[in-house]
């Protein structure tokens, strides 16, 4: 069960959603408007947000933006427009994950599940196998158990999806993903999705752990198949 | 190297040739008139001075002539004739009563038949040319009168018999002639070099406008339908000139009010789909709430029918509703490619793990070698996913998806064993919303799928083709370019 916040104006879609959510054991709360949204955000502390983005006065992306000046919160992007464009943008302001309206609540579920596992399965399954405790790379230091990122000493605000690539990542420094590969492991996409989201995550985790996001170390772009990471100096 | 020389056959050499045809004839024409009026001025002066010197030196030595003669006379006469002659250098010979002519000199030249009948017949002079040996000679043929004599004045005027031919040679004459020729031909190439410059202006001025025709045909043609030429003057070259103003003005016309047309409807299709997308959110949302409470029991069994209805139908409509988002994207050119490297048959494999079909004995896989492929996997398992379920739906299994390298490209097939397609719906299976029949119910895919097929198939680069198989069953054949390089999947 999980506390949701459905940030979105269409009443039928608050209500449609509401119902599938809430028959599956999940609580829902719903805001019309960004800016009851992001009050909402404070009083009911959601575990996850589904956020629309087409949205009256302030807009969906906006509401993304606020959401992580401040709070690590897995927002998923709960959109009518197909339009790719819209998606990247909403991913590169800070949203883990998107979904495509219209969506049953089966593929709502199974989005919010992945996001919500802070870990890929892949590595949960081998929890016990893999080093669990601190790992070393460079200036950054990586707490599997604690799942603490910090540079420098200092912690790192890693949204959901951004942590999660870079412990899959770590977890086999040199080892190439093609993004396809990246989709399935880290966001569970049972299907192929749309590699761009991948791209985005990336284009996020190299602006926070790097030193220099146009020249990566860590998360370092292999023409033609796809990132991994390393190998670090 | 064999090239056989070819004549130009551009307009410029047709209007250069034709102005020096005209020149030549006119110069031809010219010259040839020329030619034969001094020619016959020149033959005839020389024929009057040697009928006027005969008759002269006939004058001076007939009187003498004892009638009628005897041969000694006659011979004695041309032989005076001959000597008299001089600078013309004759030579003459003389007849009586129609007899053999009798000459001084055993060279001398044969009277022509023709002119001793001649002077026979009217009792004048007569002159005729010959040409004997490429020597041309004028033979004169008079004949002697008697002399006014008191003793018998009935015999004077009267034609006397006695008949005096001179024959001589026309050399003077006829390098005078050549003259003539020589001079008409010095004349005429010069002038025909020059009519060619006169030529060359002319076919400039017809072939500039001509050729500024031509290069905006060739704009408009490639779709640059703005082009407009500038007509001067007022000849036809000009009137045409407008002309193709005016066709390109209205072919713009017409090319901006159907791209309009197209892109309001691709945009006017693309609204409708966007519109019915937030509704079906939340009818989509709870369609899982109608099923479940439908298959509980707890409904009256109408109404749990009604409810499975409406929950499939919506479905559809979802469905239907992507698909033509899909097209849509397709049309405004918004589709994106994320192609990569990979082995085809990794895709295949997936393509049938996903949906289900990897331990469906139905379908079975022919993947013999590594094909690599560059290719945006989503959108080949999209074609591959299409194809086997529609040959699973409309043919009869077994379905093979085979991969292979052919012709320098990733060829993937899908083969069934059903009826196969008719021939006379082969030409349309990837139009849009296409029904084979008609009166068949509509099938559980959206009429776009094999429509959006088609379209990936093209934005790869590649093609997709349908076919029977030789014995029986139809054929899709998925063709993507290579690799590159052939790399190995990871």
């Amino acid at each position: 069960m999980a506390r949701v916040l459905l940030i979105e104006d269409d009443p039928a879609v608050q209500k449609g959603v509401s119902l599938a959510l809430g028959r599956r054991g999940h609580d829902v709360e719903v805001a019309a408007r960004g800016e009851t949204g992001l009050l909402a955000l404070e009083r009911y502390r959601p575990d996850l947000v589904l956020l629309d983005l087409m949205l009256p006065r302030m807009s969906g992306l906006e509401v993304c933006r606020r959401i992580r000046e401040s709070k690590q919160v897995p927002i998923i992007i709960l959109s009518a427009r197909g339009d790719e464009i819209d998606m990247v943008v909403g991913l590169e302001a800070g949203a883990d994950d998107y979904i495509t309206k219209p969506a049953g609540g089966e593929i709502i579920e199974a989005r919010m599940k992945a996001v919500l596992r802070r870990v890929a399965p892949s590595q949960d399954a081998r929890g016990a196998v893999l080093p669990t405790g601190v790992e070393h790379y460079a200036d950054l230091t990586v707490d599997r158990t604690t799942l603490v990122v910090t540079k420098h000493g200092a912690e790192l605000p890693l949204a959901p999806s951004e942590l999660k690539l870079l412990l899959f990542l770590t977890s086999t420094p040199g080892q190439v993903y093609s993004r396809h590969q990246l989709l399935e492991q880290v966001w569970e996409y049972a299907f192929y999705g749309d590699v761009r989201l991948v791209d985005a995550c990336v284009m996020r985790l190299r602006a926070k752990i790097e030193n220099h996001p146009r020249r990566p170390v860590y998360v370092q772009t292999v023409r033609g198949f796809g990132y991994r990471f390393g190998p670090v100096e | 190297m064999s090239t056989r020389f070819r004549l130009p056959r551009g307009l410029r050499a047709r209007l250069v040739a034709a102005f020096l045809v005209a020149a030549a004839f006119g110069a031809l024409l010219t010259a040839g008139l020329t030619f034969q009026q001094a020619r016959s001025a020149i033959l005839e002066r020389t024929q009057n001075s040697a009928v006027a010197d005969l008759r002269a030196q006939l004058d001076s030595l007939a009187p003498d002539l004892t009638m009628p003669p005897s041969g000694k006379d006659l011979r004695g006469l041309t032989l005076q004739l001959d000597r008299a002659g001089g600078a013309r250098a004759w030579r003459s010979s003389a007849s009586y009563q129609g007899g053999d002519p009798v000459s001084a000199s055993p060279g001398a030249p044969p009277v022509p038949r023709g002119l001793r009948e001649a002077v026979q017949d009217n009792g004048q002079a007569a002159y005729e040319r010959t040409e004997g040996d490429g020597d041309p000679r004028l033979t004169v043929g008079m004949p002697v009168a008697h002399t006014p004599d008191p003793a018998r004045p009935n015999r004077a005027g009267k034609l006397s018999g006695l008949t005096v031919y001179a024959s001589f040679p026309l050399d003077d004459d006829r390098a005078d002639i050549d003259a003539l020729v020589t001079a008409a031909r010095t004349g005429a190439i010069p002038s025909l070099v020059l009519a060619v410059i006169p030529a060359l202006f002319a076919a400039r001025s017809v072939l500039r406008p001509v050729r500024r025709l031509r290069s905006g045909a060739e704009r408009v043609a490639a779709g640059k339908f703005d082009t407009r030429l500038d007509a001067e003057g007022h000849d036809e070259l000009a009137d045409l000139t407008r002309s193709f103003n005016t066709m390109a003005a209205t072919l713009q016309k017409d090319d901006a009010e159907l791209r309009r047309m197209e892109a309001g409807a691709r945009r006017f299709a693309a609204d409708v789909a966007h519109e019915l997308r937030t509704p079906l959110a939340a009818m989509i949302a709870v369609t899982e709430v109608l099923d479940e409470d439908a298959a509980c029991g707890a409904l009256p069994a109408d109404t749990a029918d009604a409810v499975r209805l409406i929950s499939g139908e919506t479905r559809k409509i979802a469905r239907l509703v992507e698909d033509l988002m899909e097209v849509s994207r397709f049309d405004a050119g918004a589709a994106p490619l994320d192609a990569e490297n990979l082995d085809l048959r990794a895709i295949v494999s997936k393509t049938l793990r996903l949906r289900g079909w990897a331990d469906d004995e139905r379908v079975g896989t022919d993947l013999p070698a590594p094909v690599p492929v560059h290719a945006d996997p989503r959108r080949v398992d999209v074609v591959l996913a299409n194809l086997i379920g529609n040959a699973l739906r409309h043919g009869s299994p077994p379905v093979t998806v085979s991969a292979r390298v052919e012709d320098d490209q990733a060829v993937v097939t899908v083969t069934d064993h059903g009826p196969g397609i008719p021939a006379d719906v082969l030409p349309h299976v990837f139009e849009r919303f296409y029904k084979a029949d008609a009166a068949r119910a509509r099938s559980e895919g959206s009429g776009l799928g094999l429509a959006i097929a088609q379209e990936n198939a093209l934005l790869h680069g590649g093609v997709l083709t349908a076919g029977n198989a030789p014995g029986r069953g139809a054929v899709f054949t998925l063709a993507l370019p290579l690799a590159a390089s052939p790399q190995e999947q990871r």
